[in-house]
């Protein structure tokens, strides 16, 4: 199966062009979805914790988070299965809470697909519209355009259990998309698939998201897929949301550890920060190193304890210490991760504490710069490091 | 030669267990009513040679089928038993649906239980529990003694010795033959299929109709088949709970076979009856066979 030659992604801001698709920069943007103070308990167990969002229209949203960290549950209460303990969720501005799943205007393609097993796969697509009672013409036509959309055309008449995997992740695509829904929710859609197939496939989410126009809410543990498919993720964690924002700003920007660490990999760096220039602050980290810069536009008391984040790659390897670094500690080769296109080098420092480097193999291996108790030197900006409280 | 012994094994047991008895029985029945031991004649003579052979099989003839066919008694009782063979397995299926359903939604932990709950009866006699509903349904028993008491009737309601005993008995035996495939099959379903449904527009009563009923056929199937082959044939509950009334083919092959000591005649209703049966095992083992191509 190949991807479909997808569109530039707008929402990156790729099409200088168009405007910049980010409604919730636009304080008179009306949200699709509000969960307002939503709080859901089973038993003593408290899955969502008083969590307020507001989704927008045409949005791929995603919620990311660990298993148990309630996302499943947030979708479970927008499909009408589950409702609230405490609070209201709106959808267009009306109250849902009381709306059966069957009157909602939102479908869900689930993780085990749910697909009709005596049902072939042009009837699975046509249930939901048959319960609309749509005229057999228009239904006949509606049917042949999700076939043709997820290029499914020749299996129509199989059973579920005549195709294959992947193909069975389109029907429940098709069939969730078939009533043209103001939602859509995808719960862990991909998780069944191979690595190679899942990214194919992420590709045609998007596509087949930006032709339909339809607003997704897709719920995965997989952080890589929320950042590839989405236009923004929340990280969620035991009920509450820790940071809502764009995919680079997530990456780039996390606003707490536990952000920071759950998105991607990262080196962290505890130590007291102490004010060195406008929005500069200098880090006591450990004993006999000379301070670290960074800077932050949040405030920092003088000696607050702080966690500095740097990713891997913003890390620069060297073998002498580079004279205009703002930020050089030296240390030696601990190990080294080859992954084929990067090589994550683990250098120890002095004091004990283990700093990732990684760099693009841009050499063939047997030229490689450094190798295992080679003394490195490690700098970065004063730029690429996240300053955070916690 | 180990091949040939594995290949073997299924059809030695299909001829020693089946063919050579179902061979015995239409011998009995080409043969004529004599007042001997064995009560019949002819009796296969192999001392004579092949003039006894060629002697005996001139002497069967077809005479007591023809009987059949001339007396409305045995193709009267043909069709009162498929007709309470159908009936009972209607009203079973309507009793044990509801059953394994509940079964199936209960909580994981009970259900084994629930399971044991409808086994165990298996383990007291099937007579004894027939004769257990005489004394429940009878214008004396504990049935009519209840609703005179709660004052809903006033006078005792005549149960036993009809055919409503004859149901009451059949659905009560034949329940667990009913219940446990369809509740195999209810287990298995996914639960996020009443979900995907519902989630598509579907209200509860149209997903237990266009989702739940039709995943769970091949267990209706089976269940309905497991309990009318044997109803059809079935002695015990008509000729305990039915009275005279009640014309069931068991009870004339019974009749025929110890009452008037007709072994042909008998033999000739028990090979119809086969006959009859065959229909619906073929059906039977075509529903098993296309429920398990579909598994694979």
């Amino acid at each position: 199966m190949s991807a479909l030659p997808f569109l530039p992604d707008c929402r990156t801001g790729a099409i200088v062009n168009s405007e910049v698709f980010a409604p919730w920069e636009d304080p008179q943007a009306k949200p699709l979805i509000q969960f307002q103070n939503v709080t859901k308990r089973f038993g003593d167990f408290t899955a969502i914790d008083n969590l307020s969002l507001d989704i927008f229209e045409k949005e791929f949203f995603a919620l990311l988070g660990p298993s148990g960290c309630g996302k499943t549950t947030m979708m479970r209460m927008l499909a009408g299965f589950e409702t609230p303990t405490e609070g209201h969720i709106m959808l267009g501005g009306q109250d849902i809470d009381p709306i059966p799943p069957n009157k909602r205007a939102v479908n869900m393609m689930f993780q085990s697909y749910a697909l009709f097993p005596h049902l072939s796969i042009w009837e699975n697509i046509a249930f939901g519209l048959r319960r609309d009672n749509m005229p057999k013409h228009d239904l006949e036509d509606r049917v042949e355009e999700m076939l043709r959309l997820t290029r499914l055309t020749q299996f129509a008449r199989r059973k579920p259990h005549q195709i294959s995997g992947g193909q069975r992740q389109r029907v429940a695509l098709a069939r969730s998309l078939a009533k043209a829904p103001k939602l859509l929710l995808l719960d862990e859609p991909l998780g069944a698939l191979d690595k190679k197939l899942r990214q194919d496939t992420q590709f045609e989410l998007m596509d087949i998201q930006e032709k339909t126009g339809t607003t997704f809410v897709i719920v995965t543990h997989d952080q890589e897929e929320a950042m590839t498919v989405a236009s923004r993720v929340a990280v969620m964690d035991q009920g509450k949301l820790m940071q809502v924002a764009t995919p680079d700003r997530i990456y780039e920007n996390p606003n707490s550890v536990y952000v920071a660490d759950f998105i991607g990999d990262v080196n962290i760096i505890e130590g007291r920060a102490s004010a060195n220039g406008e929005n500069t602050y200098q880090i006591d980290w450990a004993e006999g190193q000379a301070p670290l810069t960074a800077t932050s536009a949040n405030g920092f008391a003088q000696g607050q304890a702080c966690h500095l984040a740097i990713r891997p790659e913003k890390v620069t390897i060297s073998a002498d210490r580079p004279a205009d670094a703002i930020n050089a500690v030296q240390g030696k080769v601990h190990d080294i991760a080859y992954l084929g296109n990067l090589s994550t080098y683990y250098v120890e420092l002095p004091n004990g504490t283990i700093i990732k480097a990684q760099t693009a193999n841009t050499r063939r291996i047997s030229r490689r710069s450094f190798t295992w108790e080679d003394p490195v030197w490690l700098s970065w900006t004063a730029t690429a490091a996240v300053l955070l409280v916690d | 030669m180990r091949r040939a012994f594995l290949i073997a094994i299924p059809y030695v047991w299909l001829l020693a267990l089946f063919l050579v008895p179902f061979f015995i029985v239409l011998k009995i029945s080409l043969s004529d009513i004599a007042l001997a031991i064995p009560p019949y004649t002819p009796t296969l003579d192999f001392s004579q040679g092949w003039a006894g052979i060629k002697d005996f099989f001139s002497q069967l003839d077809f005479e007591n089928f023809i009987w059949l066919t001339e007396d409305d008694l045995y193709w009267k009782a043909y069709l009162s038993s498929v007709k309470i063979a159908v009936i009972s397995t209607f009203f079973t299926l309507l009793v044990g649906y509801p059953i394994a359903y509940g079964m199936a939604r209960a909580p994981v932990e009970w259900r084994p239980t629930l399971m044991m709950l409808v086994i165990l009866p298996f383990w007291t006699s099937f007579l004894i529990r027939v004769y257990a509903w005489m004394g429940i349904l009878s214008n004396e028993g504990y049935l009519n003694q209840l609703l005179l008491w709660t004052g809903i009737i006033s006078t005792p309601l005549t149960i036993l010795n009809t055919q409503t005993a004859v149901y009451i008995g059949i659905v009560y035996t034949y329940l667990p033959f009913m219940i446990l495939p369809i509740y195999s099959a209810l287990e298995r379903m996914d639960e996020s299929l009443i979900e995907a449904a519902e989630d598509l527009g579907c209200s509860r009563v149209q997903a237990f109709w266009l989702v739940t009923i039709p995943l769970s056929r091949p267990g209706i199937i089976a269940g309905c088949f497991l309990v009318m082959i044997p109803v059809i044939g079935e002695f015990v509950i008509p000729s305990l709970l039915g009275g005279s009334g009640t014309l069931m083919i068991g009870k004339v092959l019974w009749e025929e076979f110890f009452s008037n000591r007709d072994w042909p005649v008998a033999s000739a209703v028990a090979v119809v009856l086969l006959l009859i049966l065959v229909i619906p095992i073929v059906l039977f083992q075509r529903n098993q066979q296309k429920q398990t191509e579909a598994e694979q």
